[in-house]
């Protein structure tokens, strides 16, 4: 249990030793700039800086608890629905600031989209759950709709299995296909960023291997951050990885240099199962 | 392990006395509704079923014509059983019902010309016919009366048709628009304008009332010839004890000989007489006839009660639940919502007369129907006002419903909407009510179970004994909203405990307590259904 296993560490170190260089990234579409966040006096992200690269998948790794979903959800302000909340530092998104009071999340998020840990289709049909986003947006020719959910679910790889039965029930479909139809969702508004909360673990290896896929023909349109506590899901998957630890960047880099070379002790111990 | 076995026998024989307990407690309750559906069916539906109708002789000589309607044991000593006899014939005898002790029976025969008329007026007649007659003139006597009278009794029907027809319709209209030809005068009179076109406009308006009251005086002739039509043929009765009565055919609703009447025939009838129950106007104040006015008034206002009720719970929920910072007052505001449905439904009742009668409608009144007054149009009780009275009751039941079902609708689907750049409003509007919709129909269908049997608050905001016009008709504006009308809760208890003629009326109490229950039953199951409906399309996630 990684929660016994926490205990029995050294007390973790406060910022990342200098051996640990972050990788040089040019013209990054996020750049996290020391950002700490507090829910109530509990403090959950320390001081944390990083850029993420363009149409690339950036995995967050690490134990459960160590922030990764909280930084997640950061980029598109889905932790301002917690009263709580308190943030320092900044996130720029393509050079703004998407923390000014000023932003429309509303646009925000349309242009981060998010895909969430468990599948969460809409109470509606297939394509309604699609073209739900467009539909919010302002789309109303049905041509149009039927255009962007075709080409959506043809992005998500679901149109084949789900093209005869677009008004049946979304909450029909498996478990995989609810995901993947929350990938068509999201691709449906036309986000740059898609931001993927531990989308596979709720489904077996086979559905896993689908999402994996998906994620990888999605790259070369779109820039992915993934959310997982599966190491092979990071290895296999990503471009880029970063390391979190209780609320704290231990080490960021090229995810083959971080899996065959990590600088850090606890970032080898981590990705070498001696603990999480 | 010895010892866990050595305890648990006596606590095990109590877990299974306490089960024994509770299912107990639960058979008690199915029982007892049970017991009150069945009593209630059995002494509803066995009302329209024609029985025979005897010719009695009593010991002390007296011959009378009666069906027997309930047989009562008492103990010898306190003069044994007893019958309660339906004598009919309230015009000659002043009682149609009346206890004889079965001792006191001397004889009975089921004579086959024994005949049962309904009429329009006191009620039914019990005899023989022996003479029908036509003007004055008669034209048949004895057996061939019941042969003769078949043509006339039709005829009569048909008359009494008509003659309906053009009271409702030709006159009703005729009658409206006099009415509101006096209150476009009265208007005009209190209107502004200058003398000059006043004088023009209420010579005009004098010139059409003019035009109406001649139509109606011929409409009114009409009608007197029609009366008088009905009161040609004549069918002369002979009660058991001789006495003789004359019935114009037009007075005639049923006649028939029952101890001639097969099975079949006694089914055919017992379904004619259900439907006329459930669909014709009440007579003779409430204890003849039918009872669709209270039937249609309970339906519209639990239907205006929920179009009153529905958006008003549920806003106001959704304020609570979604928007209100929860805090301690939105805890307080809460709890007094559900206090709210535990105050006494009268006090309800009196805060409708005095808020929604009295003010709104008063005030409705001085703006908008000021030529009418000082009759009140909307500063009176009726439908409308009734329906929001029901309203303020249920809300409580709605908001409490709709909060739950809110409540069940999981973050993650609010997240995931948010997620694609929807508002909160949009996400509310499209993915949280949707999917707590059967929730908060489940809170409706409560409300409008609980708004149907209600009684006491509406005696003072609108509902009467006898309603002349139903809230919807074919005259505009079509839906007459400020109308009084009549309900099936208030009509049990006032032909069960209101009416001059409480024997007779004694079935038509569990007819109707049945019919209320049938109605409220049916008006949950289409809700249900909807329901149903709604949960199928929006079906929670199998796992």
């Amino acid at each position: 249990m990684p929660d016994s296993d926490v205990e029995t560490q050294p007390a973790p170190a406060v910022a990342p030793p200098p051996g640990a260089p972050h990788p040089v990234i040019v013209h990054p579409v996020l750049r996290v700039d020391h950002l700490s966040l507090w829910y109530g006096t509990a403090q959950a992200l320390h001081d944390i800086s990083l850029d993420i690269p363009d149409k690339r998948i950036t995995a967050f790794i690490g134990p459960s608890g160590c922030g990764k979903s909280t930084l997640l959800r950061c980029f598109n302000r889905l932790n301002d629905l917690i009263d709580s909340v308190r943030i320092e530092g900044g996130i720029e998104f393509e050079g703004a600031s998407i923390q000014a009071p000023e932003v429309d999340t509303n646009h925000l998020r349309r242009r981060i989209g998010m895909v969430f840990q468990k599948s969460n289709p809409f109470p509606k049909s297939i394509f309604e759950n699609v073209a739900y986003g467009p539909r919010v947006h302002g789309m109303r020719r049905r041509r149009d709709l039927d255009d962007t959910v075709e080409r959506s679910l043809r992005s998500a790889a679901l149109w084949d299995e789900v093209k005869d039965r677009l008004e049946d029930s979304a909450l029909g479909l498996s478990g995989g296909q609810q995901q993947r139809l929350c990938i068509a969702r999201a691709l449906a508004v036309e986000p740059e960023v898609i931001l993927l909360d531990e989308p596979c673990s709720a489904l077996d290896p086979v559905a896993t291997a689908r999402i994996e896929e998906l994620m990888v023909e999605l790259k070369d349109r779109y820039t992915l951050i993934i959310v997982t506590h599966n190491m092979q899901q990071a290895s296999r998957v990503s471009d880029f990885t970063a390391f979190l630890y209780l609320g704290r960047l231990v080490e960021y880099g090229e995810t083959q240099r971080i899996f065959i070379n990590p600088h850090m002790k606890q970032t080898e111990d981590y990705i070498t199962g001696r603990f999480g | 392990m010895t010892v866990r076995s050595r305890s648990s026998a006596p606590r095990d024989l109590l877990g299974q006395s306490l089960t024994w307990l509770c299912g107990g407690a639960l058979a008690l309750n199915l029982l007892l509704i049970l017991g009150l559906l069945a009593l209630i069916a059995v002494q509803g539906l066995g009302f329209f079923w024609q029985k025979d109708l005897l010719l009695l002789t009593l010991t002390d000589g007296t011959r009378v014509f009666a069906e027997i309607h309930e047989r009562e044991v008492r103990p010898a000593a306190a003069g044994g059983p007893r019958l309660r006899l339906k004598t009919g014939n309230r015009d000659l005898t002043g009682l149609d019902f009346r206890w004889v002790e079965e001792s006191a029976i001397a004889g009975r025969e089921r004579p086959r010309d024994a005949v049962l008329l309904e009429r329009l007026e006191w009620g039914n007649f019990h005899g023989r016919a022996v003479e029908l007659r036509h003007d004055g003139e008669v034209r048949a006597t004895g057996a061939g009366v019941w042969e003769a009278f078949g043509p006339v009794h039709e005829a009569g029907l048909r008359l009494r048709r008509r003659v309906e027809r053009l009271e409702r319709g030709d006159i009703g209209t005729v009658n409206m628009e006099i009415e509101r030809l006096r209150l476009e005068r009265r208007r005009i009179e209190m209107g502004g304008a200058d003398p000059a076109r006043r004088a023009a406009r209420l010579s005009e308006v004098a010139a059409r009332e003019a035009a109406a009251q001649e139509r109606f005086a011929v409409l009114a002739g009409r009608l007197a010839t029609e009366r008088r039509e009905m009161e040609r043929d004549v069918l002369v009765m002979e009660a058991a004890d001789g006495q003789r009565k004359e019935v114009a055919a037009g007075q005639i609703v049923t006649a028939l000989r029952p101890n001639t009447l097969s099975v079949g025939e006694r089914a055919w009838l017992y379904l004619t007489r259900t439907w006329t129950f459930v669909s014709g106007d009440p007579r003779e104040s409430n204890t003849e006839g039918g009872i669709f006015p209270a039937i249609f008034g309970t339906v519209m206002m639990v239907f205006i009660m929920s179009f009153a009720v529905a958006p008003l719970g549920i806003i106001a929920a959704l304020y609570l639940r979604e928007y209100a910072h929860q805090g301690p007052l939105v805890r307080l505001v809460r709890i007094a919502v559900n206090n709210l449905a535990g105050v006494p439904s009268i006090v309800f009742g009196v805060f409708g007369l005095g808020f929604f009668v009295y003010l709104v409608g008063g005030t409705i009144d001085r703006m908008f129907y000021a030529e009418a007054l000082p009759t009140p149009t909307f500063g009176t009780g009726g439908i409308l006002w009734a329906s929001l009275t029901l309203a303020l009751l249920t809300v409580p039941v709605v908001i409490v419903a709709t909060e739950e079902g809110l409540a069940a609708v999981p973050r993650i689907m609010r997240e995931g909407s948010l997620a694609l750049g929807a508002t909160k409003l949009e996400t509310t509007w499209r993915v949280v009510l949707p999917a707590a919709a059967p929730g908060i129909l489940t809170g409706l269908i409560l409300a409008m179970a609980r708004a149907a049997g209600e009684v006491a608050p509406l005696m003072i905001v609108g509902m009467v004994k006898l309603a002349p016009q139903l809230p919807i008709d074919t005259t505009a504006p079509f839906l007459h909203l400020e109308r009084k009308f009549m309900h099936l809760g208030f009509h049990i208890y006032d032909v069960g405990f209101q009416s001059p003629n409480v024997e007779a009326t004694k079935p038509l109490v569990f007819a109707t307590a049945l019919l209320l229950i049938v109605t409220v039953t049916l008006m949950n199951l289409v809700a249900i259904a909807l329901r149903n409906h709604l949960r199928r399309r929006y079906a929670s996630s199998v796992v």
